[in-house]
């Protein structure tokens, strides 16, 4: 009889690195995505006994409910800097963030830039939505031109609120800047490769490269108004014009690794 | 070991590394920045962390990251940086872990300048960022004052897993004094059990954070603060008596303005008048009983601040009203001479004093007539 439960059976199963709990994120956003590749890779490299992950101030403000590592909260922007009070003072450590677009490329602009600056060798993953979404769907700096938000309430207009911020690739320029490349969580196949971006971002921390950083497009039905697979085909036909699905930087090193 | 001749923020920063210190974060500012040069060089020899931040903001969230992890983690900086400290000042104390802070004090507000001040005595001990929260705060007169209460600031900040300031101002740190450094003291890395390190594989996972998102845990976590704070006073009142047995006058300064004080207490002894002074070491927790046993006997009390008076306000408290509370402030970075607190204590023992709700209103008239 066919034993769904032996292990040469098990196809799909949840990773070891999340905990039994189910998250409080809405229907249709990619929020579980994200934490979901993140906690594969984890179980992939081993890292879960060694993580210690910085949570945001955000809608994944709650994120270290979901994974069974240890874990902090930031105050909003500031998780790279206590990124690197920790992996400072623990360098074997596996010391990642995880970031909103408001978190990291508003508010935190100075801790982010500088941690990167710095070659800090801790990963960071960053969600872009172009929104606000804890707080309910303000314009973030990733807000496209034109798009409505409840604080850009005829759309963004450039003209008084400026342009949308591209971080990776302010972030690439810098020479501390080991791996930093955008994916997307709007398909399956993106989904693959956002995945692979993930384990390459683990890899470079754990052989010490530098900085590195795995930008995710994603979605927010709630606060964009449409449902999850408009909000889907919305990222594909109109985020990924202005966030280009591309590598950012990969330094030879990470380019030489071999994993 | 022996005196040598030393500067006090550099005092302070070597009796931090002596004391274990593993972690440094901070950003220049004068008149404090002797600190971040000294362990620029320390710390990395010690093969100890040292990063210059990119503000005081990263700076003390840099700390907050290594204070989670358990290790013995400071930084420093001077008023109008550690304004900016205040969010993540606000975050450690509602996490509940130990980190140490040196505050040296310059004149404000504002950008101010770079002379010796105590203004920032409300902000360090009766609030500075949102929220209930109490730092223990010890205010060095000294460059060897400066060094031991360094070393003991973490023994406390680890003992009640609490936040520490040394409240110096800019002379305490920019002066030279003979003074003894402690003896280096080997690292030992406590496994804190509720240090956030990696789990490795040998216990549950642990989270650190100051959000309680439902609002009866959060009350509880309050209740669990306050307590803590009730037993640092009970435990940590600190305070230097000098001349108090008989004293009929009694003047109370901290820090700087306490030193300087001692020396127009003196004088007034020579002459025959018995003055006596209370310099309180920690000002957080502050010595109200003292204070209140003093009100029972004393004829009066002059108050010497380098501010407004702002630790008046304690003072006044312990006192209720009993007796006359008199203030000598200077302000904006000026420090009082001896003869100037002199003058203050020959009209206060030879007038007929009220007692005043606002003994700032009398001063502000003497000062600027």
């Amino acid at each position: 009889m066919f034993d769904i439960k032996k292990p040469e059976n098990i196809i799909y199963q949840r990773p070891r690195a999340f905990t039994e709990v189910s998250t409080h994120y809405c229907p249709g956003c990619t929020h579980g995505v994200a934490h979901r590749l993140i906690a594969e890779v984890l179980d992939e490299m081993k890292l879960t006994e060694k993580t210690i992950g910085v949570a945001p101030v955000g809608c994944a403000v709650f994120a270290y409910n979901y994974f069974n590592t240890d874990f902090v909260e930031a105050a909003h922007g500031r998780a790279p800097a206590m990124a690197t009070g920790i992996k400072r003072v623990m360098p074997d450590r596996f010391v990642f963030t995880y970031q909103g677009d408001g978190d990291l490329a508003s508010i935190g602009m100075a801790e982010i830039m500088h941690a990167a600056g710095r070659g800090e060798n801790i990963t960071v993953i960053f969600i872009n939505n172009a929104i606000y979404g804890m707080t309910g769907g303000q314009m973030a700096p990733t807000t496209l031109p034109g798009q409505k938000t409840t604080s850009s309430p005829r759309g963004r207009d450039v003209e008084l609120q400026g342009y949308p911020l591209r971080m990776s690739e302010m972030i690439a320029k810098m020479d501390g800047a080991s791996y930093v490349v955008r994916r997307s969580l709007h398909d399956p196949a993106n989904i693959r490769k956002a995945k692979k971006a993930i384990r390459t971002a683990f890899e470079a921390q754990v052989h010490g490269l530098g900085f590195s950083m795995v930008e995710l497009l994603s979605t927010c039905p709630t606060n964009w108004g449409i449902t999850p697979v408009e909000s889907l085909k919305w990222l594909e036909e109109h985020m990924i014009p202005v966030y280009p699905l591309v590598d950012c930087k990969v330094s030879s090193a990470v380019g030489d690794m071999r994993f | 070991m022996t005196k040598e001749l030393i500067k006090g923020n550099v005092a302070m920063a070597e009796a931090a590394v002596r004391a274990g210190l593993e972690a440094y974060f901070g950003y220049p500012i004068t008149p404090q920045t002797e600190v971040l040069e000294h362990l620029a060089r320390r710390m990395p020899e010690l093969g100890r962390a040292f990063v210059q931040a990119e503000s005081e903001v990263a700076a003390i969230n840099m700390v907050y990251g290594a204070a989670c992890t358990g290790v013995r983690v400071m930084t420093t900086s001077s008023s109008p940086g550690v304004s900016l400290m205040q969010e993540g000042l606000s975050y450690i104390a509602g996490t509940e872990i130990p980190a140490v802070l040196i505050n040296v004090m310059r004149g404000g507000p504002g950008l101010g300048n770079i002379a010796p001040a105590q203004s920032d005595y409300y902000q360090a001990v009766h609030g500075g960022g949102h929220g209930d929260y109490h730092p223990i705060v010890l205010a060095p007169s000294s460059v060897q004052e400066a060094i031991d209460l360094t070393v003991l600031s973490f023994d406390l900040a680890e003992k009640y897993r609490n936040l520490v300031f040394i409240l110096a101002d800019g002379s305490v740190g920019q002066m030279m004094e003979p003074a003894e450094l402690p003896e280096m003291r080997p690292l030992i890395r406590k496994d804190w059990d509720w240090a956030v390190n990696g789990k490795g594989g040998k216990r549950e996972r642990r989270i650190l954070t100051s959000i309680y998102i439902d609002p009866p845990a959060e009350e509880q976590a309050n209740y669990r603060m306050q307590k803590t704070w009730q037993t640092i006073q009970k435990n940590e009142v600190r305070y230097k008596e000098y001349y108090l047995d008989d004293a009929e006058y009694v003047v109370v300064g901290f820090g700087t303005a306490g030193r300087v004080a001692l020396s127009a207490v003196r004088a007034m002894r020579h002459n025959g008048v018995k003055v006596g002074l209370l310099r309180p070491v920690a000002l957080s927790p502050y010595p109200f009983e003292v204070i209140d046993e003093l009100a029972s006997r004393a004829k009066a009390f002059l108050v010497v601040e380098m501010n407004q008076g702002q630790m008046l306000s304690d003072v006044q408290l312990a006192v209720k009203g009993r007796v006359p509370v008199e203030f000598y402030g200077r302000p904006g970075g000026m420090v009082p001479f001896p003869e100037q607190i002199l003058k203050e204590l020959k009209r206060i023992t030879s007038t007929d004093l009220k007692i005043v709700s606002d003994p700032r209103v009398a001063w502000l008239e003497r000062m600027t007539a």
